[in-house]
C-alpha cells in the first residue's frame, strides 16, 4: 500500500494538559482507515490538526512523502485534506439550489464567473453528479437544497469536497443522522471514492460500520495510539485498548445485592427508529448499571423513562401500572428522577445558589400559598452540603463556582430530599474527581438499600463496575448482556461491547 | 482597560461599584441638579405629576419585565394599550355601558391578546419577538375595523347615521384624576403593582421558577418544570398589565384616540431593559423597571422645565438606554441571559 498522508511524532498540549503525545499514523491510499477512541482520547484534536484548525502542535505531516505545512483550514485544503463534520446542516447553504451548493466552492473562488446562468451551473453540476453515480437529474439539481433529505445532503457535502480532488477525506461520525439503508448508500459511495485512490479516515463509535468499511483500525487513548490492526480486526483487543486497563487501586468493596420486585418494566421500547425493541425490568433495591458506547442509546433510554423524550414505540409499566410520562413533571410526580448527562446545559442554572438549585424541583414543598419558605430552603441547602460532603464556603454559594465533582453532588443530592422510586443517573461521573465519584457511588448505593431502584448509565466500564449490582450492556439500542455484577468481569463486558451486530 | 483590576487591591472595586450603584447615583444626581436649579421642579405637584406621567409606561414595563424574566420579550404591549383605549371608548360611548363594564372588557381584552401571544409562542413555536410583532400589527389594525378608523368620542356619528348614545363616565375618568391622600391614583396603582410584581418574582415559587426558565430553560424542564405553562402565564400577565396601562391612558385622554399607545412600546421595553442594570443584577426585576421609569420621568420632566425642545426627549431616552446596556453587558461580570435572540 502507498501512503497518502503520514503523521510523524505529533504532540500537542492545551496548557498543562497534554492531549496528544507522539502520534505516528499512516493513512493509506485507496482505503478506509478507522479511528476509534473514547471521549477525550485525542481523536478530535488529531482531526483538527489535520484539517488545519489547530496549528500549535509539534511534529510533521507528510503528504505523498513530502513534508507539508498545515497551519490553517485553507492550507489543509490546498494540501489535499478535506474534512466532513458531523453537523450536516452546517455544510449546506439553504436558499441555494442543489447545483449551486454542489459548485459552491467554485462559485466562491471565482472559478465560475460571478454572473452566470443557472443553466450553466446545472450543466456543470450534472457532470459531477454523473461522475459520482449520484443519480440526480436536472430537475433535482434545480431544487432548493432543503428539499434533499439529510442523507442526500450528506452526499452533496461529500461530492462538494471532491471538487478539489482531495488526497485524504476525513469523515467524522458520518452516519450519526442516517438510517441503515442510507448508511449502506454512503458506504457504496465511499467504496467508489476508494477506487479513485482517495484515502479515507473514518471516525465512528459504531463498530459494525467500521467492520464493514475499514481495512485498517487505529485505536487511541489518552493522546496516544494504543493499537493498530489490519482487517480482520480483533474488536475485543481494540476495545480493551480504547477503554484502558488502568487499575483503580482499592475498589470499594460492596456487598452485591439482588433486586426484589420490579419497579419499572419496559415493553418493546424502541430507542431509535430502526433499532430492535427493548425489554427490560428495573428492580428495587439494586443498582442497575447500563454500559454502552456513545450512540448505544443510553441517554435516549434515560430520557424516555423520564418523559423528556417521546417514546418511539412500546410501553412502560411502573409498579405494575401503565406509565406514560408526557413531560418530566409527570415523572417527578411519580418519584422518578433524573440526573442528566450534561451538567452545564441540562442541570445547572447560572448564578444559582446551592439552596436554590436544590429546591427547584420541589418548590411546592418549600412554599406555603406560593410564598417560598426561606428558612426551610436554607436548612435544605445546608443538609445537602452535609449529606453529600459538598466542598463549598456556604450553601449560598453559586453552584457554577464549585468544582465539577461538587456540582454533581449538588445535582444528585437535590433529588434525595424526597424518596425516589427510581433514580436515573446518566454519566454521573463525567468530569468528576475520584473522591467525589466515591462519595456519589456510596450515596447511590445507600439509596438503593432503602428500597429504591437505581439506574446508572455510563460508557466507562470501571465506573459501572464500581457501583452496580447488575450489569446491562447496550449496543446500538439493543441489550446484548444482562448479568449480575459478580458473575462477570471487565473482559467479558468489553467482549460483549465489541460484538459486532 | 480593566477598571476593576486597578482598584481590586485596596478592597474597593470601582467597576463593581459603578455596575451596582451607578444608576441610582445618576438618578439622584439628576434629581438634585434639577431640584436645585429649577424652583418649579421642587414643587410637590411637579413630583407627583411626573410620577403620574410615568405610571402608564412603568405599569406596561412591569408586564414586559415578566416576559423578559422567562427569556422572552413582548412587543405587543403598546398595541394592547392602544386597543384598551379603543375598547373602553367603544364600550362606554357606542354601547353606552358603565365604566365598570368598560374596565372588565379592557382587562379581558388584554388577557385574551396575551393568551393569543402565548398560543403563537408555545403551541405554534414562533419565536417570541416575531410572534408578538405579528400580534402588534394585527391588533393595531384590527381595533380600527369596528370604529371605521375613527377616534371614538361622545357625539360620534355611527354608520347608520345615528349619534353614539354614551359618553366616558365620570367614574371612569376618575381612574386618572382621583387621589388617595396626596397621591394620584395612577401613581398608587403603579407602586402597588410594582410591589406585587416584586413579591411575585422574588418571594413566590412561581417567580423563582420563571427566573430558572429565563436562565436555562432545558435545566428547568429537566427539573420537572412545565416551562410552556409559565411562559404562557408571563404573556397573559403582560397583556393584562398593558391593558391596565391602557385604562389609565384612556381615562387620561377621555376619548378613544386611535393613535394612543403607539409610542408606549419603545418606552416600556426601554424601562425594562434599563431595569436589568439597576443594582448590577443583570436580570429583569420589578424595582429596576420602576427605577428605570422614574429616572426617565425625572429626566424628561427636568429637561422640559429647562426648556429643551420635545425632540430632545427621544435622544435622552436613547442615551439612558444605551448607558444601561453598557452597565449590563459591558461592565457587569454577570452575563445577562435574558435578552432573546430572534
Amino acid at each position: 500500500m502507498v501512503s497518502a498522508v503520514e503523521v510523524r511524532n505529533i504532540s500537542m498540549a492545551f496548557g498543562a494538559n497534554q492531549v496528544l503525545s507522539g502520534v505516528d499514523l499512516t493513512i493509506d491510499k485507496g482505503q478506509t482507515t478507522a479511528l476509534l477512541g473514547a471521549n477525550g482520547a485525542g481523536k478530535s484534536t488529531l482531526i483538527k490538526i489535520l484539517s488545519g484548525v489547530y496549528s500549535s502542535f509539534t511534529g510533521e505531516i507528510l503528504i505523498d512523502g513530502k513534508v507539508v505545512t498545515i497551519d490553517s483550514p485553507t492550507t489543509a485544503k490546498s494540501a489535499g485534506i478535506e474534512t466532513v463534520h458531523q453537523r450536516i446542516d452546517e455544510g449546506v447553504i439553504p436558499g441555494l439550489t442543489v447545483a449551486e451548493n454542489l459548485l459552491f466552492e467554485k462559485i466562491v473562488s471565482g472559478e465560475i464567473p460571478r454572473a452566470v446562468s443557472l443553466k450553466t451551473i446545472v450543466n456543470e453540476a450534472e457532470k459531477i453528479a454523473e461522475a459520482l453515480d449520484l443519480n440526480w437529474n436536472r430537475s433535482k439539481l434545480r431544487n432548493d437544497v432543503y428539499e434533499l433529505g439529510i442523507a442526500e445532503q450528506q452526499m452533496l457535502i461529500l461530492a462538494r469536497t471532491l471538487s478539489r480532488s482531495p488526497k485524504l477525506l476525513i469523515l467524522d461520525e458520518p452516519t450519526s443522522a442516517l438510517s441503515v439503508a442510507e448508511s449502506q448508500n454512503l458506504f457504496r459511495f465511499i467504496k467508489n471514492l476508494e477506487a479513485q485512490g482517495i484515502a479515507i479516515l473514518y471516525v465512528s463509535h459504531k463498530l459494525s460500520e467500521l467492520e464493514q468499511i475499514a481495512k485498517k483500525l487505529v485505536v487511541m487513548r489518552d493522546g496516544k495510539i494504543r493499537n493498530e490492526q489490519s482487517a480482520p480486526f480483533s474488536w475485543d483487543l481494540a476495545l480493551k485498548e480504547m477503554l484502558g486497563q488502568q487499575e483503580l487501586g482499592e475498589r470499594d468493596n460492596f456487598k452485591q445485592v439482588q433486586g426484589t420486585s420490579v419497579t419499572l418494566k419496559l415493553n418493546n421500547v424502541q430507542l431509535f427508529k430502526e433499532s430492535a425493541p427493548l425489554n427490560l425490568e428495573i428492580k428495587k433495591k439494586e443498582v442497575t448499571g447500563i454500559i454502552g458506547l456513545l450512540g448505544a442509546g443510553k441517554t435516549e433510554l434515560a430520557k424516555v423513562i423520564y418523559g423528556a423524550d417521546e417514546l418511539i414505540s412500546g410501553s412502560m409499566d411502573l409498579e405494575g401500572q401503565s406509565y406514560k410520562p408526557a413531560h418530566p413533571a409527570d415523572a417527578v410526580i411519580k418519584d422518578i428522577y433524573l440526573v442528566p448527562e450534561d451538567r452545564a446545559a441540562e442541570s445547572m442554572i447560572p448564578n444559582w445558589s446551592i439552596s436554590h438549585t436544590a429546591t427547584l424541583p420541589f418548590m411546592g414543598d418549600f412554599s406555603a400559598r406560593g410564598i417560598i419558605k426561606k428558612l426551610a430552603e436554607g436548612i435544605r441547602g445546608k443538609e445537602l452540603v452535609q449529606d453529600l460532603k459538598v466542598v463549598t464556603t456556604s450553601h449560598e454559594a453559586f453552584v457554577d463556582s464549585l468544582s465539577g465533582g461538587n456540582q454533581q453532588k449538588v445535582i444528585v443530592g437535590r433529588w434525595l430530599q424526597s424518596k425516589p422510586k427510581l433514580m436515573i443517573l446518566d454519566e454521573p461521573f463525567r468530569g468528576v474527581d475520584i473522591g467525589a465519584r466515591r462519595d456519589i457511588s456510596k450515596r447511590v448505593r445507600d439509596l438503593a438499600a432503602t428500597d429504591v431502584a437505581v439506574l446508572v448509565l455510563a460508557s466507562d466500564v470501571d465506573e459501572i463496575l464500581d457501583v452496580a449490582d447488575r450489569i446491562i450492556v447496550l449496543v446500538e439500542g439493543k441489550v446484548v448482556m444482562d448479568v449480575k455484577a459478580g458473575e462477570t468481569s471487565k473482559d467479558k463486558i468489553v467482549n460483549k461491547m465489541s460484538e459486532v451486530a | 482597560m480593566n477598571i476593576g483590576k486597578l482598584n481590586a487591591t485596596n478592597g474597593f472595586d470601582l467597576r463593581d461599584f459603578i455596575v451596582k450603584y451607578g444608576f441610582i447615583l445618576v438618578t439622584v444626581i439628576l434629581f438634585v441638579w434639577f431640584a436645585s436649579t429649577e424652583p418649579t421642579f421642587r414643587m410637590q405637584n411637579t413630583l407627583f405629576s411626573m410620577l403620574k406621567f410615568t405610571s402608564v409606561v412603568a405599569i406596561t414595563g412591569l408586564g414586559v419585565t415578566l416576559t423578559m424574566v422567562v427569556g422572552g420579550l413582548d412587543l405587543s404591549v403598546g398595541a394592547i394599550a392602544g386597543l384598551s383605549v379603543t375598547l373602553s371608548a367603544m364600550t362606554m360611548v357606542i354601547y353606552a355601558q358603565t365604566g365598570a363594564v368598560a374596565l372588565v372588557v379592557v382587562l379581558l381584552g388584554g388577557a385574551l391578546v396575551g393568551l393569543f401571544n402565548a398560543f403563537l409562542i408555545v403551541v405554534l413555536k414562533i419565536p417570541d419577538l416575531l410572534a408578538t410583532l405579528a400580534t402588534m400589527f394585527t391588533i393595531m389594525g384590527l381595533k380600527l375595523v369596528p370604529v371605521d378608523g375613527q377616534s371614538v368620542s361622545s357625539g360620534l356619528i355611527l354608520r347608520d347615521g345615528s349619534v353614539a348614545p354614551g359618553k366616558f363616565t365620570p367614574g371612569f375618568l376618575l381612574i386618572d384624576r382621583a387621589y388617595i391622600g396626596p397621591v394620584p391614583l395612577p401613581v398608587a396603582i403603579f407602586f402597588f403593582l410594582a410591589f406585587v410584581v416584586w413579591i411575585f418574582l422574588t418571594k413566590t415559587r412561581w417567580g423563582r421558577v420563571m427566573y430558572a426558565i429565563g436562565s436555562n430553560p432545558e435545566a428547568a424542564r429537566l427539573a420537572g418544570v412545565r416551562v410552556q405553562r409559565y411562559r404562557a402565564l408571563a404573556y397573559a400577565l403582560s397583556g393584562v398589565f398593558a391593558s391596565i396601562g391602557g385604562l389609565i391612558l384612556s381615562s387620561r385622554i377621555g376619548q378613544g384616540d386611535i393613535s394612543a399607545g403607539n409610542s408606549l412600546l419603545l418606552d416600556a421595553v426601554a424601562v425594562s431593559l434599563v431595569g436589568t442594570s439597576v443594582l448590577g443584577m443583570a436580570r429583569p426585576n420589578a424595582w429596576g423597571t420602576t427605577l428605570g421609569a422614574v429616572l426617565i420621568g425625572i429626566v424628561i420632566t427636568g429637561l422640559t422645565i429647562k426648556g429643551f425642545p420635545y425632540y430632545a426627549q427621544d435622544v435622552v431616552k436613547g442615551l439612558v438606554l444605551l448607558t444601561a446596556l453598557i452597565f449590563s453587558f459591558t461592565l457587569s461580570r454577570r452575563k445577562s441571559r435574558f435578552v432573546p435572540a430572534v
